[in-house]
C-alpha cells in the first residue's frame, strides 16, 4: 500500500474533473485519478453543443436560458443554482474559445450555434440558435481542449487508477482508496478536499448511449458510505439512438432540420408538440416515440422510427415551418451542409447500419442517456448530506455524477456540458480555498480495510453465477420496468428482481485473481455499483405517485406539485433504501403547465 | 455464422513468453469485433484483458490489430472482414502489458512534446477571437484525432525508432500550428526539425490507411514539411 498526500484530490477526468483540476491546481496542490486516459472519458462522445445566450446569431438572454431550463426541468430543477448556470454560461464558453477550443464558426467569424430541443425565444416560443458547436463532435473538443490545458498547466495525472472507496473521518473527506491497474495495488490518497467527478451509470439498462465505463462509481461509492443520492428516479431517456444499439445521434440532426417520422410517413411530433416541434424536450419526444411505437405505427411495426435528414425532407417541412436563415432568406440546406455539420453521425450510420443519411433516413429509438440524479451538492458544488443542505467538509462533486439541481426532472440538451464546465469549475476553486483554510485531518487506521474487503467477497465465494447473466437480467428489466414509461406493479417486479440479482451477485464468478490489469475484478465491481443504483432508481421512481419530466406513470399521469414538488433522498441503510425529501429552491418562476 | 477468433494473450504473471488462443464465437454480420471479445471475457475466459470504453469509436481505447491492420475493435464489424477467421494482436512497437494491453506512456510523451495546447499570450477580447470559417476549416481534419494510436503503431519508421515523434504527435503540431489563433509555430516546427522529426516520414501511407476517424494524415505530415522547409505557415 502506498500512501499519497495532496490539498486537492479529483476523481474523474472527464469535462467536469478537468475543469476542477484546472481551476484547483492554480492555488492547491492537485492530483487526478482516472480509470480511463482522460482522453477516453465519456465527455468526448458528446456530440451536439454547449448552450449559452451569447446571441452570436440571432437576440437571446441568459434569462430565456433560464426559463427555458426551469421548464425542461419541469419545476424541479432548483432556481438559484440554474440562474447561476445560465449567467456563467457566456462567460464560460468565451474562456473555452480562449483556451484554444476550435468552435465552428459563423460568417463574421464569431461562434456558430445551432438550435436545440427546449432553447426558445421566450416572446415567440420558436426555437432559438443557442447550442454552441463545433461540427457536431462539441463534447470531444472540450475534452481535448481542457485536457491539452491540464499538460500546458502541468497538472499532476495518475491515469489508470480506479477508485474504489472514500475514506471519511471526525465527519470530514479525508482521503480516497484507489487501485493501480497496471500493478493491481492499492494507493491511498490522503487529501484535504476531494472532488467527485465519475460521470452517470447509464449501463444500468439495456439501450444505452452510454460508455462501458458509466458505471455509476462515484454514487455508489457515496451511498456505501451513508451520503444519499438525490432524484435518482429521474433518467433521460434521448429520443435518438440508433436502432438496437443505443449510439447517441445528436439532436443537433433535428436542429438542422431533420425530421421524426412514423411507418405512415407522418411527422407525428406535430400532434404532440404544436409549436416546436420535433425540437421539444427529449422526454415530450421520447413518450411520444413509445407511444407511436406502441400504437404500432413503428416502422414496419417494430420498435423504431426514423429520423430523416435528407435535404428534400428538411426543406419540405422548412418551407411548411417557414423557417427563415439569420439572414431572413428562407431555410435550405443541401447534402453537402449536412455532411459537413454532422460529419461524425454520417460516419456512425455508414458503418453501423450501412445507411447513409443523406440519402437515407435512420432507424432510431430512445436510449438511456443521461443521470438527472446524484450526489447533492449545491451551487458551489460542494456536497450536502441531508434535508437541511448541511455540508460534508471537504467533499465536493461535480458533472453527470453530480445533483445540484440543474437539470430537475428532465435536462435540456447542451447543458450537460454547460454543467460541467460551471460546477466543476466552481468545484475546483472552493476545494482549493478549503484545503488552503485547513489542515489534513488524520486518516482512518486501517483505511484500504473496506476495498480489500469489497474485492474478497468477489474474489472468494463459490463462484455459481456469471457476472454477465447478472447484468443482462438487470439491463432488460430495468429498460421494460424502469424506463421511458412506468407502472407501479412493472416497478415493483423490478425491484424484486434487482433483489434477486443482488443476492446472486454474492456468487459471482471472478476467474482472474491476478494483479496486473485485472479488468475482470474491476468490471464486476462495476457490476455490483449498477446493482446499487439500479435498486435506488427503482425505489425512489416507486415512491414517487405523479409524472413529472422523465418520469412518467401510467398510472399516475399528472404532474402532482401539491404533493410532489421536492427533491427525492435516498439512502443506502443496511441492505434497505430509505426515503426522504427536500423542498425545491424558487427564485422567479411559479410552476405552470408544461406546453411545447 | 462461426467465427474462429484467435487472440494474441500474454500474462506477465505466468506465462514466459506470449502464445495465441482460439475461440469458437457465434457472430451476427454486423458485429462488432469488441462484440467477440466481450463473448470470449463473460463466456469463456475472464481473464482475457483489453481497454474499452466508449464502444462506438469516440474514445479510443480499443485500437488493436486485427487481421494484421490497425483498427478499433468497435469500429470494425465481423462483415467487413470477409472472413470467419480473425486475428486479434496489440498494437505493434509498444511494450505488452497484458493481453492486448499495451503501454501508451511513450506515445502520450510524444505527444505532450508536441506542445499540444494553444499557444498565445495576447490578452484575450471579451468576447471569442474572431475566426474565419476558411481558417477555421484549414485545421479542421486534424481536430477530430482521439489519440488511439493507431496511425503511430502502423508506421515503419517508427517501429524502426520509438524515438520518432510518429503521426499522432504530428497531426496534434498541425492542429495548432495551422490554427490562426496559435503563435506557438515556430517553436513546435523546430521541434520537429529535429532527427527524431519530420524527416523520418518517408510517406509510407499506413498511418492515414490505419486512422479510424478517416483523418488524411499524410497530407497534414506533408504540410507541416512544407513549413519546416520553408518557415511558412501558408
Amino acid at each position: 500500500m502506498k500512501i499519497h498526500q495532496f490539498d486537492v484530490v479529483v476523481v474523474g477526468a472527464g469535462g467536469a474533473g478537468l475543469m476542477a483540476a484546472l481551476y484547483a491546481s492554480r492555488n492547491a496542490n492537485t492530483a487526478v485519478l482516472s480509470k480511463l486516459y482522460p482522453t477516453r472519458s465519456h465527455t468526448g462522445a458528446a456530440q451536439g453543443g454547449v448552450g449559452a445566450a451569447l446571441g452570436s446569431e440571432e437576440e437571446d438572454h441568459a434569462e430565456w436560458h433560464t426559463y427555458d431550463t426551469v421548464k425542461g426541468s419541469d419545476y424541479l430543477g432548483d432556481q438559484d443554482a440554474i440562474e447561476f448556470m445560465c449567467e456563467e454560461a457566456i462567460e464560460a464558453v468565451y474562456e473555452l474559445e480562449h483556451m484554444g477550443l476550435p468552435f465552428s464558426r459563423t460568417s463574421e467569424g464569431r461562434i456558430a450555434q445551432r438550435p436545440f430541443g427546449g432553447h426558445t425565444n421566450n416572446v415567440t416560443g420558436k426555437p432559438v440558435r443557442r447550442a454552441c458547436y463545433a461540427a457536431d463532435r462539441t463534447g470531444h473538443m472540450i475534452l481535448q481542449t481542457l485536457y491539452q490545458q491540464c499538460i500546458k498547466n502541468r497538472v499532476r495525472f495518475y491515469d489508470e487508477f480506479h477508485v474504489i472507496d472514500l475514506l471519511l473521518a471526525n465527519g470530514a473527506a479525508v482521503g480516497v482508496v484507489a487501485l493501480e491497474l497496471s500493478s493491481g495495488e492499492l494507493h491511498v490518497f490522503h487529501a484535504k478536499s476531494i472532488i467527485f467527478a465519475t460521470g452517470g451509470h447509464g449501463r444500468v439498462w439495456e439501450i444505452t448511449s452510454n460508455a462501458y465505463a458509466y458505471s455509476g462509481d462515484g454514487v455508489a461509492i457515496t451511498l456505501r458510505r451513508g451520503i444519499p443520492a438525490e432524484d435518482m428516479e429521474f433518467f433521460q431517456f434521448h429520443p435518438t439512438g440508433i436502432f438496437k444499439l443505443g449510439i447517441l445521434i445528436t439532436e443537433g440532426v433535428r436542429g438542422e432540420g431533420g425530421v421524426l417520422l412514423n411507418d405512415k410517413g407522418e411527422r407525428f411530433m406535430e400532434q404532440y408538440a404544436p409549436t416546436v416541434k420535433d425540437l421539444a424536450s427529449r422526454d415530450v419526444i421520447s413518450r411520444a416515440m413509445y407511444i407511436e411505437m406502441k400504437e404500432g405505427r413503428g416502422i414496419g411495426g417494430k420498435r423504431y422510427l426514423y429520423l430523416d435528414v435528407r435535404p428534400e425532407t428538411v426543406n419540405k417541412y422548412a418551407a411548411q415551418d417557414g423557417r427563415k436563415r439569420p439572414d431572413g432568406s428562407p431555410y435550405v440546406v443541401t447534402g453537402e451542409e449536412i455532411l459537413s455539420k454532422l460529419p461524425d453521425i454520417v460516419d456512425f450510420c455508414r458503418t453501423y447500419l450501412g445507411v447513409d443519411p443523406v440519402s437515407q433516413p435512420m432507424p432510431v429509438q430512445p436510449t438511456a442517456h443521461y443521470a438527472m440524479g446524484g450526489i447533492p451538492t449545491n451551487k458551489f458544488g460542494e456536497v450536502v448530506t441531508d434535508e437541511n443542505n448541511t455540508v460534508l467538509p471537504g467533499l465536493y462533486a461535480a458533472g453527470e455524477v453530480a445533483c445540484v439541481s440543474v437539470h430537475g426532472a428532465n435536462r435540456l440538451g447542451t447543458n450537460s456540458l454547460l454543467d460541467l464546465l460551471v460546477f466543476g469549475k466552481y468545484a475546483g476553486i472552493k476545494a482549493a480555498q478549503f484545503a488552503n483554510g485547513t489542515q489534513f485531518q488524520g486518516l482512518p487506521t486501517d483505511p484500504t480495510d473496506f476495498t480489500r474487503q469489497q474485492f474478497d467477497t468477489l474474489l472468494n465465494n463459490d463462484g455459481k453465477e456469471q457476472a454477465a447473466d447478472i447484468a443482462t437480467e438487470m439491463q432488460s428489466v430495468m429498460n421494460d420496468y424502469v424506463g421511458v414509461f412506468r407502472t407501479e406493479e412493472g416497478m415493483l417486479s423490478a425491484k424484486e428482481k434487482i433483489q434477486e440479482l443482488k443476492e446472486r451477485f454474492k456468487h459471482v464468478k471472478v476467474d482472474d485473481s491476478g494483479k496486473t490489469f485485472n479488468t475482470e475484478l474491476l468490471n464486476t465491481w462495476e457490476l455490483g455499483n449498477l446493482l446499487e443504483l439500479a435498486e435506488v432508481t427503482t425505489v425512489s421512481a416507486i415512491a414517487r405517485k405523479e409524472s413529472r419530466g422523465a418520469h412518467a406513470r401510467d398510472d399516475f399521469t399528472k404532474r402532482d406539485d401539491d404533493d410532489w414538488l421536492k427533491h427525492t433522498l435516498a439512502w443506502q441503510r443496511d441492505g434497505d433504501v430509505e426515503l426522504r425529501y427536500k423542498p425545491v429552491v424558487f427564485t422567479k418562476f411559479q410552476p405552470k403547465e408544461r406546453v411545447y | 455464422m462461426q467465427v474462429k477468433l484467435k487472440i494474441f494473450r500474454y500474462n506477465p504473471e505466468t506465462d514466459k513468453k506470449p502464445h495465441y488462443e482460439t475461440y469458437k464465437v457465434e457472430a451476427e454480420p454486423t458485429d462488432r469485433v469488441l462484440d467477440l471479445l466481450e463473448y470470449v471475457k463473460n463466456y469463456i475466459d475472464g481473464t482475457l484483458s483489453y481497454r474499452r470504453s466508449c464502444a462506438h469509436g469516440v474514445c479510443g481505447s480499443d485500437a488493436m490489430r486485427i487481421n494484421g491492420v490497425n483498427r478499433l475493435a468497435c469500429k470494425v464489424l465481423v462483415k467487413e472482414l470477409k472472413t470467419s477467421k480473425i486475428t486479434v494482436e496489440p498494437l505493434l512497437g509498444m511494450a505488452v502489458h497484458k493481453d492486448l494491453i499495451v503501454d501508451m506512456e511513450p506515445f502520450f510523451e510524444h505527444y505532450r512534446s508536441m506542445l499540444p495546447y494553444l499557444i498565445n499570450d495576447e490578452p484575450p477580447p471579451k468576447r471569442e477571437r474572431l475566426q474565419s470559417p476558411e481558417e477555421r476549416d484549414r485545421f479542421d481534419d486534424t481536430t477530430k484525432c482521439i489519440l488511439c494510436a493507431a496511425c503511430t503503431t502502423s508506421c515503419p519508421s517508427f517501429w524502426v525508432n520509438e524515438s520518432y515523434y510518429g503521426p499522432a504527435a504530428i497531426v496534434n503540431a498541425h492542429r495548432f500550428i495551422f490554427d490562426s489563433r496559435d503563435r506557438g509555430g515556430p517553436q513546435r516546427l523546430e521541434i520537429l526539425n529535429d532527427q527524431f522529426g519530420i524527416y523520418r516520414c518517408h510517406t509510407i501511407f499506413n498511418c492515414t490507411l490505419a486512422c479510424p476517424r478517416d483523418i488524411e494524415i499524410t497530407k497534414a505530415i506533408g504540410e507541416v514539411k512544407k513549413a519546416v522547409a520553408t518557415g511558412k505557415l501558408d
